[in-house]
């Protein structure tokens, strides 16, 4: 194809064993190729192994079968090249949100105070300005998340995970989010990967949309979303994009009642 | 799919509950409204005022007791005569020298047990083999009544300081031990998994995830140990020692001086009683620093 993916799954299988003994097909030869700089989005019913996924891209879980390819290297297995924020935000309790944020640079052997100088402009750029002293208690849901999601990006790795960033907020805070989101991405030019349960927000963001099924997990289908950025918000009244969104129900939907009909 | 959509219509929840009949609703008494209960809260002076009163009937009627004869003065004594031997035993008592005894005996033994106890308890943090393997015997050890180890802890540590230290050692360390291990298990693991994602090594989850979040669970046995390390050092030296309000209050017991025994015993609640706040003190200092 065009230029050689950013990350690679090839026939990746995974299968957990449940403590009763018995063997639960998580992931079933997931195939995917995410192009650097891009957007990605993975749809898919609860279930269907998108955090999986996550966990062997960020090296936390070793896949049964098939390997993780990062920029044409076998990454299976390995930790420290991706900034992966989990589905929960995790701050630590003890630590102010500046020192929450430079974690990763910490870990990555940044001197505390030349992190925190670092840090800081970008605190007040995306409005955490006159928090970086509050302990993550004090916080709103939108600003841990923001928090969360600064401490991902200031990692500083090229690839970004973000597993349901802003399943916790009100519609009006998600808007000003994902706004936020996208300009970052293209601020910092990273190749995220992004988890959703919300299809209309995966096509707002995302240029490329892969949609999964659940029992076991797979990616049914890939679709490319072709609207033009900067991405107004009335792009979602336009009918390319109700298009590209009902697409996207159907397959989820087809998804669901062929499982239901394998059942039955 | 069609099929599959009507079998799922016909099971809607409303209408199968009604025709399959829904278990009968079970009694409940009427509706009852009546006031939150609330109790009205007394001023602090007025609160201080009954706590000194208390205290003053309790002595007075002390006293009237061993006056009237109900009580026996030469088992009970008085407050009278306890407060002249007061006098004495600081005047020209060893009343200064016991005490200081006492309370170095209890702090070394406080802090040396509970700095061990929690760093065993972070330990078991590197190894789950470990921690299983070692398990029983810490069950085992918390098991034993320690204090009856006592005479055996001064043959080997001899009837000095010692002794008593190592007897609030032993009775501290199980103790921080246990709960930290507690919070090492507590620990959430998807800080681990954060923290591992950002590639930290296991030095730099222990040090910046496990100890801090261990901590507080380590400053809540302080309070505890304080009062643990007290009773060790007291223990010591009632089965042997040549200092102490311990065997100050032995010896006062044995020669039938019960009103030393009074005032050693109210030094020696003094002293708990000054030790245990300024351990609260330390607890809340280093809990706002650690937590926050
Ligand atoms: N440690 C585990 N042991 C056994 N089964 C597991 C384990 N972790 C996940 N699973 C199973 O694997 C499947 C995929 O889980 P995963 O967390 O990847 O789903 P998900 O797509 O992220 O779901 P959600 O949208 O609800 O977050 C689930 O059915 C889950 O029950
Ligand atoms: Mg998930």
């Amino acid at each position: 194809m065009r230029t050689p993916p950013k990350v690679e799954l090839r026939a990746v299988h995974h299968r957990f064993l449940r403590p009763d003994g018995s063997v639960f097909t998580a992931l079933d030869g997931v195939d995917l190729a995410v192009a650097p700089g891009t957007f990605v989005s993975l749809i898919g019913p609860s279930g269907c192994g998108k955090s999986t996924i996550f966990n062997a891209v960020a090296g936390l879980l070793t896949p049964s079968d098939g390997v993780v390819v990062i920029d044409g290297q076998d990454a299976t297995g390995t930790i420290g090249r991706v900034g992966y924020m989990l589905q929960k935000d995790l701050l630590l309790p003890w630590r102010t949100v500046l020192d929450n944020i430079i974690l990763g640079l910490e870990i990555r052997g940044a001197s505390v105070s030349e992190a925190r100088a670092y840090a800081l402009p970008y605190l007040h750029r995306y409005g955490l300005g006159g928090f970086e002293n509050a302990y993550p208690a004090s916080l709103s849901g939108g600003m841990r998340q923001r928090a969360a999601l600064l401490r991902t990006l200031l990692f500083d790795s090229e690839i970004v995970l973000l597993d349901e960033p802003f399943g916790a907020l009100d519609a009006q805070t998600r808007g000003r989010m994902q706004e936020w989101l996208l300009q970052i991405w293209q601020d910092f030019r990273k190749t995220v990967i992004f988890v959703t349960h919300d299809v209309e927000e995966a096509v707002y963001l995302s240029d490329v949309i892969h949609v999964m099924a659940a029992r076991p997990g797979r990616v049914v289908a890939t679709l490319e979303v072709p609207l033009r950025r900067p991405r107004p918000r009335s792009l979602a009244l336009t009918s390319e994009f109700s298009a590209i969104r009902e697409r996207c129900l159907d397959l989820l939907g087809h998804g669901a009642s062929a499982h239901a009909e394998e059942e039955a | 799919m069609s099929e599959v959509a009507s079998g799922r219509a016909g099971a809607a929840p409303g209408g199968a509950l009604s025709s399959v009949g829904a278990p009968p609703r079970p009694k409940l008494s009427p509706f009852r409204v009546r006031r939150l209960p609330r109790e009205r809260i007394w001023p602090a002076w007025l609160i201080v005022l009954f706590q000194v009163g208390l205290l003053v009937a309790l002595v007075g009627g002390w006293e009237y007791a061993a006056a009237t004869g109900a009580l026996d003065a030469f088992f009970w004594s008085r407050p009278s005569a306890v407060a002249e031997t007061m006098v004495v035993f600081f005047r020209d008592g060893d009343a200064l020298t016991d005490a200081w005894y006492t309370a170095r005996a209890t702090l070394l033994g406080f802090i040396l047990g509970t700095a061990l106890g929690t760093a065993w308890g972070l330990s078991f943090w590197w190894s789950r083999n470990y921690a299983a393997i070692v398990q029983p015997y810490i069950i085992c050890f918390e098991s034993i009544p320690k204090l009856a180890l006592a005479p055996l802890v001064i043959l080997v540590f001899g009837i000095g300081l010692a002794s008593k230290v190592a007897l609030g050692m032993a009775l501290t360390v199980i103790v921080s031990a246990l709960t930290t291990y507690s919070g090492v298990k507590a620990v959430d693991a998807d800080h681990e998994r954060l923290m591992y994602s950002l590639g930290a090594s296991r030095w730099q989850v222990f040090s910046k995830l496990v100890v801090p979040a261990c901590l507080p669970w380590g400053i809540s046995v302080l309070r505890v140990n304080i009062g643990l390390a007290l009773t060790g050092a007291v223990v010591g030296e009632f089965i042997s020692s040549q200092h102490g309000l311990g065997r100050a209050i032995l010896y006062a017991g044995q020669t039938y001086e019960i009103a030393l025994v009074w005032c050693a015993v109210t030094v020696l609640s003094a002293m708990s009683v000054v030790m245990y706040l300024a351990v609260s003190w330390l607890e809340r200092l280093l809990l706002k620093h650690v937590r926050h």
